[in-house]
């Protein structure tokens, strides 16, 4: 299938007071229409700067990034974030604390007509497992429940690519794998292509068809699952991979070894 | 690689020529480039500076025999008398502010709950009500000078009087119990905040508690004290009532004096001038001040533990505690209100004058709150949606000015913008006779809009502030989330920005509300003639001597200036509780 995004050889960079701090170099990555990618690293990597670039928060110092057929950002040009057709959900959900789930859902639909909208909202209600919560306002609801609507707020408009910032960080270690297993469902059903950003390797591989393992404003693999597993393009990948799965193991025999 | 990331430039610039004029005006206002919002900042924060460019530029067009005769006659005996003033209030305000802050947060004694927040009441009694309460009350023949004469067994004022309240003594004394609350919130804040493990480390170390309050609380304050202190002294120096009633020439009585009763621009304008160099330094103080508040709040706030007082002492806490409310919020109330009983019971209703003015005070004051809250949300909304853009630095700048209206006295406000707006009038009439039409009005002095722009000049601190602060609230995840959802900056402003900010504007709508309804030196030079708001109102009556009608003026001030010290009760003291 077609490359849906496509990343040429962007740069990013912050102006900072001491002069400008590049956080990004030449990067380039492309991802499938319908795939789910993911950009996997330990904080401050530049791996949410990236995310923000193809929302239209960040200028590109150098390269470009393509959606289909559109370029929505070059140096020195950028379309505005509210024409890109690309959606996204936060680290910190950023529901509007004003409105209740329904109106938050319905955020995005403001130029669609009355009926559409209505069903539309309903219809990510129930995708999202939130039917009878629609009056509810987001204090009102679990970390899981904002999580769900954050999720289907950004997916209402039907955006051609969902980015997803840290999406579960907020939550507790158990419900953390189940909803990522949920959120995969949910895209896969729904046929949405979308780039996640985590530091946490089990998200990553549980979602995730392709994964950039990213370090120093870089990406050091873009691959499969499998293939980074299997096939580490250089020592860092590798040390990575297994220094996280090595980890994984001990937590788990401490925990079995407090059990027994 | 170098062809690969040549590639898409074709297509990017097909697609910049293919955009439809619609489209590039859209872009012109897009929020990267935020011009709208930076041009409505830029003109706001010109609007502020250009009536003291204006001063200055008069001053110095000023004959060099206008400035020796203010040299020989006017300047040293209002510049001494200014000078005396601030000195007094200064020292007097500090007595009171940091006595009742040390008294509220160091000790507890009946009553010291209460105290704490009634201790801002004299916020709500503007400097020239309180002269003209006191100027009655205190009368030779007044009810207090009476009861003192009968307490001593004296018939008649010839015999026995308390020396005169129209004196710099007397003026010193009245601003002060009026104005002390500035000091005592900004010290009280800084006891109730940061104090607590110094003081108790002072405590431990061996010192005795009044020791503990010079060696360590006071130091330790004087950054807060210097910040409430210099505005203090800011609204002294913008007081014209009180001084003229209490016959003291100050600096403010002589730029009113020059203006209006010699119609001598050049002359007002230089003494405008000396004016603003004493403001200024008072801006650098307060500024030195806040500096190095903020280097004190980096520890975590916790109270001190108030040491209960029993007996004697705690009786006499409660009475010191007390006696600046009794005297600066207190008396003058109850003398207004029982004079505005009195006027009802014979007259049994006010004048329509007194209505109209009522009803000029309310309307004026909702306009100027609405345009002052626009002008509040452009700078604020400007500041922040630019923050990523190239140069933040310069929309800051013009926040920063637009700020700094709240430090010109209002004579010197008025002064400064009685040259522009009366330009604008001369070119509005010009292009008016022009077009074909005769004898053309003053378009902004013949009407109030000049009292609109002086209000919104000089309140504008207040509503920024607000919004700033109502901003920084936000998560900037909100902005970003409503752009990808579709939304321009505008309209996410309208969507989101605006329902959120709805307390804050709500605060500084009061807050500007009210001050516009007290103000008094710049709605006295910049209203048309036969426009009168209550405080003009109160302040004809009082130099008439006629006090008919004064008192109901000045209790509708008060009570209005009593809904911004509630407010402030509740959103500056609650966590401290």
């Amino acid at each position: 299938m077609a490359d849906l995004l496509k990343l040429n050889d962007i740069s990013l960079a912050y102006d900072t007071a001491e002069g400008v701090l590049p956080v990004v170099q030449n990067l380039s990555l492309c991802l499938e229409k319908g795939h789910i990618g993911c950009l996997l690293g330990a904080s401050g990597c530049g791996k949410t700067t990236v995310l923000r670039a193809i929302a239209g928060f960040e200028p590109l110092r150098a390269g470009s990034i393509c959606l289909g057929d559109t370029v929505l950002s070059e140096v020195g040009v950028q379309i505005e974030p509210e024409h890109r057709h690309v959606g996204m959900m936060f680290q910190d959900y950023a529901l509007f604390p004003h409105l209740d789930v329904a109106r938050n859902i319905g955020f995005g639909l403001r130029r669609w007509d009355k009926q559409r909208r209505k069903n539309r909202v309903a219809e990510l209600l129930s995708l999202a497992g939130l039917e009878g919560w629609a009056h509810r306002y987001p204090h009102e609801l679990s970390g899981g429940q904002q999580q769900r609507v954050a999720l289907a707020r950004a997916l209402a408009p039907e955006p051609e690519l969902l980015l997803l910032d840290e999406p579960f960080s907020n939550l507790d270690v158990d419900t953390r794998e189940r909803l990522a297993f949920e959120v995969r469902d949910i895209l896969k059903k729904t046929g949405h292509t979308a780039i996640l950003v985590t530091h946490n390797q089990a998200e990553a591989f549980a979602i995730a068809d392709r994964i950039g393992v990213m370090q120093g404003g870089v990406i050091a693999q873009w691959d499969t699952p499998y293939g980074l597993h299997h096939q580490p393009a250089n020592r860092f990948v590798a040390d990575f991979i297994k220094r996280e799965a090595l980890m994984a193991q001990r937590a788990q025999a401490y925990l079995r070894g407090e059990a027994s | 690689m170098n062809e690969a990331a040549r590639a898409p430039a074709p297509a990017l610039s097909r697609f910049s020529q293919e955009l439809p004029l619609l489209q590039r005006l859209r872009r012109i206002f897009t929020p990267r480039s935020g011009l709208l919002w930076r041009v409505a900042a830029l003109l706001i924060a010109l609007c502020v500076v250009a009536p003291v460019i204006t001063l200055v530029w008069f001053a110095v067009q000023g004959s060099l025999e206008h400035w020796t005769h203010l040299l020989t006659y006017v300047l040293p005996h209002a510049m001494r008398n200014t000078i005396l003033l601030l000195l007094g209030v200064g020292a007097l305000v500090i007595c009171l502010g940091v006595g009742s802050a040390w008294l509220i947060t160091a000790y507890r004694f009946p009553g010291s709950r209460i105290l704490s927040w009634a201790l801002l009441l004299p916020l709500a009694v503007p400097t020239y009500i309180v002269a003209f309460a006191y100027l009655d009350i205190l009368h030779p023949i007044g009810p207090v000078q009476t009861l003192i004469r009968d307490l001593l067994g004296f018939d008649s004022p010839r015999d026995f009087r308390l020396p005169d309240l129209r004196s710099l003594p007397g003026a010193i004394f009245l601003l002060g119990f009026v104005l002390y609350p500035y000091v005592y919130l900004s010290t009280r804040v800084m006891f109730a905040t940061q104090a607590a493990s110094l003081l108790e480390a002072a405590r431990v170390l061996g010192e005795s508690g009044r020791s503990t309050f010079f060696r360590v609380a006071l130091p330790m304050a004087r950054p807060a004290i210097a910040v409430g202190v210099s505005l203090a002294l800011l609204e002294t120096l913008n007081d014209i009532g009180a001084s003229e009633f209490l016959g003291v020439q100050t600096l403010t009585v002589s730029v009113y004096t020059t203006w209006v009763t010699r119609s001598d621009l050049a002359g007002a304008s230089q003494i405008a001038l000396a004016m603003l160099a004493i403001v200024a330094i008072l801006i650098l103080f307060e500024r030195y001040g806040r500096r190095h508040q903020r280097y004190a709040s980096t520890q975590r706030a916790r109270s001190v533990q108030a040491r209960q007082l029993h007996g004697a002492p705690a009786i006499l806490a409660t009475v010191l505690g007390l006696l600046p409310i009794l005297i600066g919020f207190v008396a003058p109330a109850l003398y207004l209100l029982n004079e505005t009983i009195k006027h009802f019971h014979t007259v049994g209703a006010v004048s329509d004058q007194l209505l109209l003015s009522g009803y000029n005070t309310v309307k004026i004051a909702l306009i100027a709150t609405i345009v002052t809250l626009a002008c509040g949300l452009a700078v604020a909304w400007a500041a922040r949606a630019i923050r990523h853009s190239a140069s933040p630095s310069t929309t800051k700048l013009y926040a920063r000015v637009a700020t700094s209206g709240y430090a010109i006295p209002g004579t010197v406000l008025a002064i400064g913008l009685l040259s522009p707006l009366m330009l604008i009038d001369g070119a509005a009439g010009w292009v008016w006779e022009k077009l074909g039409n005769a004898e053309p009005g003053l378009l902004l002095m013949g009407t109030s809009i000049a009292l609109v722009c002086a209000y919104v000049i000089r309140f504008l601190a207040i509503s920024i502030g607000g919004i700033e602060a109502g901003l920084a609230r936000i998560p900037p995840s909100l902005e970003q989330a409503a752009r990808l959802l579709g939304e321009t900056p505008t309209s996410t402003l309208r969507r989101v920005h605006l329902p959120l900010l709805r307390p804050a504007l709500g605060a500084a709508a009061l807050l500007v509300f009210v001050d516009t309804m007290k103000e008094l030196p710049a709605t006295l030079m910049l209203r048309p003639v036969n426009f009168e708001t209550l405080a003009t109102w109160l302040y004809a009556e009082a130099a008439r001597g006629t006090y008919e009608e004064g008192a109901v003026a000045a209790l509708a001030i008060v009570l209005a200036g009593l809904l911004p010290v509630i407010l402030l009760a509740r959103s500056q003291l609650k966590p401290t509780h």
